[in-house]
């Protein structure tokens, strides 16, 4: 593994050297690295490009990680991801895609990721992403997620793409049952001109389950950045999604929250609020003896965080 | 020093041009002067045009001789002139601590924090990681404003209306914190204020009534008078206020 590809994975995966615990890194469209333990296991997929990572049933504090480079030009890698994660674990898993792009052509990498969360099973899901690299080619990614949460089942999921990714279509699709949690934090900077699209949906279809969706961005020169949520209530449940995004220069932004309550005791709430940063944030800290520039860049740094 | 010299200030409203400073001229030397008058006597415009938030329509700043009329908010920041809002600014993502690091300009430590925070009645351990946004009741976010304002230790200090929003119970402690600040700081603390506490640790004290400086001196010589006549702009709040002494 040469040093480009080591400073993706200590950024996507904060992966430093050796990483105790069980792993796949995938480089270039192929596997680089894996390791396994006594309640990970991880193994190729038969009939397609992917892996299965199974979790044996109360597993509790192990991390995984299954980062993905690519640091040569021109490749296009589609890939199938199984997550099993078995009843009454307790699990941290740490995905993300880092691409490293210093030719003309474009490189790609679209992860299909299913998550199956048993019976009171616990799952913290990180994903980052993350392109550099000053050549023409552009970097994209397109994830998409699905989940399935079991009675009891919690899963946390935080995405982070800052910067640096020309084009993404991230999809989320989610089923909870009855008492499943799903939490999912997102967090998005487009700049120049970048596209990012977001479109989660999450059917609640168990009695007491929850669901909470929130997405935060900046979106600034020409970007263009589409925010979609559909969280339908089918039986009693709670979901709540909240877009918030900050706009700056040219860039463009559209939020499309949906709620629908399919059963009488539903309760779902949608929250959206799309604005320039406000002046009177810019004063205060000009005030304390900043630029406006360094205002503003502090005023994203903190919302981002 | 700060000198204010004829400084006028009007806004178009929908009856036209409304002129809220009329020809202030100041001399402010260091020490502790609160500025007071009824409400929308343009007292918050006078703070705001001192701290280049605002520009006068006509007339001219100067810093211990400098002309700072034609300067940024930045730069009058780094010049040594801090403000404590009237309503202090919400942010997401900005916690307490990020705050007083930008306001004292450089990495500060648990134990600093503290000094600034405890001055102002919070416990740093409670407030430092928490986020300055809608989660903070009013009276926080005061507390937090006069902090950075502390935090920031510069030459001339301008606090508007820090009172309000703060319980009274803790009142005493707000009079301490600028007592303290002035005597460990010196400099020029304004305090825009209505309350007569604070009015009473000031060595000097200004009236603003309509845009017009209507009297300005000696804390002495000033609040016998002004404490007297409180209501002689109205003849019927006059005898109301009489009637109930």
């Amino acid at each position: 593994m040469d040093n480009i590809q080591k400073d993706l994975l200590k950024i996507i995966a904060d992966m430093d050297g050796v990483t105790g615990g069980a792993y796949n890194i995938r480089a270039n469209g192929s596997s680089a690295a894996r390791a396994v333990t006594e309640n990970v296991e991880i193994k190729n997929k038969t009939d397609r490009d992917g892996i299965d990572i199974i979790i044996r049933p109360g597993t509790v504090g192990e991390t995984i990680h299954i980062p993905v480079v690519i640091t040569e030009s021109g490749v296009n890698d589609l890939v199938y991801n199984d997550f099993i994660i078995g009843d009454d674990a307790d699990v941290t898993i740490m995905a993300g895609c880092g691409i490293h792009n210093c030719g003309d052509d474009e490189s790609r990498h679209d992860g299909i990721h299913s998550f199956f969360v048993g019976k009171n099973a616990k799952v913290k899901y990180i994903e980052r992403h993350y392109g550099a690299g000053d050549g023409k080619g552009d970097k994209n990614m397109n994830p998409t997620t699905v989940v399935s949460i079991d009675a009891g089942g919690y899963m946390e999921m935080e995405t982070n793409q800052i910067k640096g990714i020309d084009n993404t279509t991230r999809v989320t699709r989610a089923s909870l049952l009855d008492g499943a949690t799903l939490i999912i934090r997102e967090k998005l900077m487009t700049h120049g001109t970048q596209r990012a699209e977001t479109d989660f949906s999450v059917d609640m279809n168990g009695e007491g389950s929850s669901a909470n969706v929130v997405s935060r961005s900046v979106a600034t020169d020409n970007s263009v950045q589409v925010y979609r949520s559909n969280i339908n209530g089918n039986s009693k449940c709670h979901g709540h999604t909240e877009c918030d995004a900050i706009i700056m220069g040219d860039a463009r932004v559209s939020a499309i929250p949906e709620i629908n309550a399919n059963h009488i005791d539903a309760s779902l709430i949608h929250e959206a609020a799309i604005g320039k940063i406000a002046g009177e944030q810019l004063i205060k800290l000009m005030s304390l003896g900043l630029t406006e520039k360094q205002a503003e860049e502090e005023i994203v740094n903190g919302f981002l965080k | 020093m700060l000198q204010l010299k004829n400084i006028s200030f009007s806004a178009e409203n929908e009856d036209g041009k409304k002129e809220i400073l009329k020809n202030i001229t100041m001399d402010i030397d260091d020490g502790f002067l609160a500025i007071t008058g009824p409400n929308g006597g343009g007292k918050s415009t006078l703070a705001k045009i001192i701290a280049g938030i605002l520009k006068p329509t006509s007339g001219k700043i100067f810093l211990d001789g400098e002309d700072i009329t034609d300067l940024s908010i930045t730069e009058r920041a780094k010049r040594g002139i801090s403000f404590a809002f009237q309503q202090p600014v919400r942010f997401k993502g900005i916690t307490v601590h990020d705050l007083i690091r930008l306001a004292a300009g450089k990495e500060i430590t648990m134990s600093e924090a503290c000094d600034y925070l405890s001055q102002v009645g919070l416990c740093a351990r409670d407030y430092i990681n928490r986020e300055v946004n809608a989660s903070l009741s009013g009276g926080e976010l005061k507390r937090i404003e006069i902090a950075t304002v502390l935090a920031r230790s510069t030459k001339v200090s301008l606090f508007d209306e820090p009172e309000a929003g703060i319980d009274l119970w803790s009142f005493g402690n707000l009079i301490n914190v600028f007592e303290k600040m002035y005597s460990t700081l010196g400099g020029t603390i304004i305090i825009i204020s209505h309350q007569e506490r604070i009015l009473n640790i000031a060595d000097k004290v200004a009236v603003l009534q309509a845009g017009e400086l209507k009297s300005y001196g000696e804390a002495k010589d000033i609040l016998p008078e002004m404490l007297g006549s409180t209501a002689s702009v109205c003849p019927v709040l006059t005898s109301n206020v009489k009637g109930a002494e």
